[in-house]
């Protein structure tokens, strides 16, 4: 089927040599980065994780969110989700792909990433975290690539598959569960020792994966004509929307127990995300946009008028997807750094190198997503015809 | 049988045989003698009888893997004294023990890995001695 | 012929699995201690180490003096953007070194003087519980150690300690100025102790590497008047027992449970 991917129009190889040209300004800025060292990021002895492990944390969940349509399809026989659920599959081995990257980048000695398996650790979670991350990919990988295989040769896909995807279904649950125990379990990090972390990440996974899938969506209909019938848009608006309420709900919990409780180490991190700390304001904008992004784009999914119309839905999404990526993509891991275990603040801005190799790695995600979208709508082309 | 695109394919054969045995026709006639250590340093001059902390068969096979079991044994396992083969026991430390004799290492120690072609880290953190002038 | 050639995948598949796990067996069983190898006869040994920091004791000059002789003993670069600092000990005030225990009308010399910190050798070290590869690991003595070969500078055990003291290299350390000569060629203070590399994570290690020669950590040797009391806590008998008998000792953030060797006398 690969080969589907090697016949293209002039657009679509253009598309991919635009990807080419950033992923290539990224590996020259990973390159400087290798060589200097890790300094040349924004990063410090106080904000020790910086853009990378926030995209880190925000791609797990674009990943983990191809359950929302693997799940309907599968388990609940949700038909209106068959044209779909491959582009789920598909997007979130992508994402996988690129969140792996980020992890690798941000790594201070990259050539000893095999330590993590010559030394495995059980009591890590970052070793848990590599393990269902994997597993996680190979499943989708497999799913989806014999799923469509079958589907091009007009067969059943082979009984051996289903248990697998049963199986992707809780492991999508852990990859994002595992990856909010990366925080949740530190002592002294108040701002992360919530027990809701891995609900929370679930809620905005939920809703911001199946939005940006949504957006391609549009895109692919536009580009390709490829529709997923409006049935099937309209149940994914549906899900987004909910998830995106528990999403703010959850929001709202955490803002009550540290302000209720009035405990200074849980109030001082959403001081200073929401009104800056000790002359500090650095994601005081990025974190009343995220709120205000969020709720604006709630206002715009709840009535079913408003979120059946496909005009106002593109622009609750891009609202929506905006809002979530500021806040886990930029707040939720830097914040969690500020004020210092020293009770000091130190913010944290991207260097240059930072940003280029950060778009160079979501370029080579976008590049694979590409790819593999491709080869699923031509299979998908050829089997209708 | 029938070979698509033959000119095509045997191009890229010949493309990659070329490229493939690279090595070999760059360094034709480029032979390099084996590299011989060099012991001639003050410190094993003063020595009535040149040792090491194992024979000399035994050092130049494994050194490397001695090397690593004693960084294990320091660092993870605090035991710190090696008993040599002559029964005197020596702290295990490459920059203290090891560059305590064999202070030229450019003529020791690099000779041999640059004809090996290996080139260890060990020198980002532990400290070369400074070469004897 | 089709079951002749899956049992010679299965055979083949079977030796490509043996010839990949011995490796890793071997690997794995490279732990094991070089024959004979032991501690030196005259090693400082203990089950449970652990410092009393006298407040009251320190000046100005003898804070510094143990800072520098930590520095120097351990060849720390000296940064001068603070984004990228390495601290081994270091003065922090009263209210970073004991957030949240800020109470109104503090004797002069509390809310004055700061105090020295350092990494606390935690008896529940979250670093350990956090660290991937094992890099950071606790010996049983109770130092908590670093294993600067094997740190991948994934930087979880930087986000996991409660106390900020742990430090990355952000940059080569030997391309600092602080420990270049003046000709620009590598120099450090002490040339016994190897330097760090860029892209690891580095700490206090109690002087582990002085121990086992039979000497005291560098910022207690530093102290001449027993501002730093280093000891054994399991024996009854030490220095540092004694003085956390007579003296009533505070340790920072208890609550996490953590349990801290480094106690503060006020």
């Amino acid at each position: 089927m690969l080969e589907k991917a090697l016949k293209g129009s002039e657009r679509y190889w253009g598309w991919l040599a635009v990807l080419s040209f950033f992923i290539a300004i990224g590996f020259g800025a990973y390159l400087y980065q290798y060589f200097q060292g890790l300094g040349v990021t924004g990063m410090s002895r106080d904000v020790s994780w910086g853009i990378y492990i926030s995209q880190l944390t925000y791609l797990v969940g674009v990943a983990a969110s191809g359950v929302m349509l693997v799940l309907p399809y599968y388990l609940h026989n949700y038909k209106e989700f068959g044209k779909i659920t491959i582009l789920g599959e598909f997007m979130a081995v992508a994402a996988v792909f690129t969140c792996m990257m980020f992890v690798l980048v941000d790594l201070g000695q990259p050539s000893r990433l095999l330590n993590l398996f010559l030394y495995p650790t059980p009591n890590s979670i970052l070793f848990w975290d590599a393990i269902v991350l994997n597993v996680y990919m190979l499943l989708n990988i497999v799913v989806g690539w014999t799923v469509l295989q079958s589907e091009r040769k007009s067969m059943p896909p082979p009984k051996w598959v289903k248990p697998l995807i049963y199986l992707s279904i809780p492991w999508a649950f852990s990859i994002h569960t595992v990856t909010a125990f990366l925080y949740s379990g530190l002592a002294g990090r108040h701002f992360w020792l919530t027990a809701i972390m891995a609900p929370r990440f679930l809620a905005s996974a939920f809703c911001a994966g199946p939005a940006i899938l949504l957006l391609i969506v549009f895109i692919l209909r536009r580009l390709t004509g490829f529709d997923p019938g409006q049935k099937a848009i309209r149940a994914l608006a549906k899900i987004i929307t909910y998830a995106m309420i528990t999403n703010l709900f959850f929001l709202s919990l955490e803002l009550f127990t540290a302000f209720y409780s009035n405990i200074p180490g849980h109030k001082h991190t959403f001081i200073y995300l929401f009104a800056g700390l000790e002359g500090h304001y650095a994601l005081v904008p990025v974190m009343w946009a995220s709120v205000l992004l969020g709720i604006f784009s709630l206002i715009l999914l709840i009535p079913p008028r408003f979120r059946n119309n496909e005009k106002i839905l593109i622009i609750a999404l891009m609202a929506l997807v905006l809002s979530t990526w500021l806040e886990k993509g930029m707040g939720l891991v830097v914040a969690g750094f500020i004020p210092n275990m020293l009770d000091h603040v130190t913010e944290y801005y991207p260097s240059v190198y930072e940003l280029a190799i950060t778009v160079g790695i979501y370029s080579l995600g976008i590049f694979i997503l590409t790819v593999l979208f491709k080869i699923a709508l031509e299979v998908k082309k050829e089997a209708a015809s | 049988m029938k070979i698509y695109d033959l000119g095509k394919v045997t191009v890229g054969l010949v493309i990659f045989f070329l490229v493939f045995t690279f090595p070999l026709y760059y360094n034709m006639g480029k032979a390099t003698p084996p590299p011989e250590p060099n012991i001639q340093t003050e410190a094993i001059a003063a020595m009535s009888e040149p040792v090491c902390v194992e024979n000399t068969e035994y050092m130049r096979a494994n050194h490397m893997k001695l090397l690593n079991e004693w960084r294990t044994s320091v660092v993870r396992n605090s035991n710190r004294a090696y008993p040599a083969f002559t029964g005197v026991r020596y702290e295990m430390s490459l920059s203290n023990t090891c560059m305590e004799c064999h202070s030229n290492k450019e003529k020791f120690c690099d000779s041999c890995h640059n004809y090996a072609g290996v080139s260890p880290y060990c020198w980002e953190c532990h400290l070369q001695p400074k070469e004897m002038k | 012929m089709d079951s002749t050639r899956r049992s010679f995948l299965k055979i083949l598949g079977v030796t490509a699995a043996g010839l990949t796990v011995r490796p890793s067996v071997e690997a794995l069983a490279m732990g094991v201690k070089p024959k004979g190898a032991a501690p030196f006869d005259n090693a400082l040994t203990a089950k449970r180490w652990a410092m009393a920091v006298d407040v009251g004791k320190f000046t100005g000059e003898t804070r510094k003096a143990a800072i520098e002789a930590c520095n120097k003993a351990h060849n720390i670069p000296h940064y001068e953007n603070h984004l990228h600092e390495i601290k081994w000990i270091w003065e922090e005030g009263y209210k970073h070194t004991f957030p949240g225990q800020e109470n109104e009308h503090l004797p002069a010399e509390i809310a004055r003087e700061p105090f020295l910190v350092l990494c606390n050798q935690c008896v529940n070290p979250p670093c350990v519980r956090v660290c991937p590869t094992q890099a950071t690991f606790q010996r049983p003595d109770g130092i908590v150690m670093m294993d600067y070969h094997r740190c991948i500078g994934c930087r979880f055990c930087m986000a996991g300690c409660p106390y900020g003291s742990r430090s990355f290299n952000w940059f080569d350390p030997r391309q600092q100025a602080s420990l270049k000569d003046a000709e620009g060629n590598f120099s450090p203070p002490n040339p016994e102790f190897p330097s760090r590399t860029k892209g690891v994570v580095e700490k206090c290690n109690f002087c582990a590497e002085r121990l086992a020669k039979g000497q005291m950590p560098a910022c207690v040797e530093a102290c001449k008047n027993n501002e730093l009391i280093f000891g054994d806590l399991d024996d009854h008998e030490s220095e540092v027992s004694k003085a956390l008998r007579k003296h009533f000792t505070i340790r920072r953030k208890p609550e996490l449970g953590t349990q801290p060797q480094i106690y503060y006398i006020i």
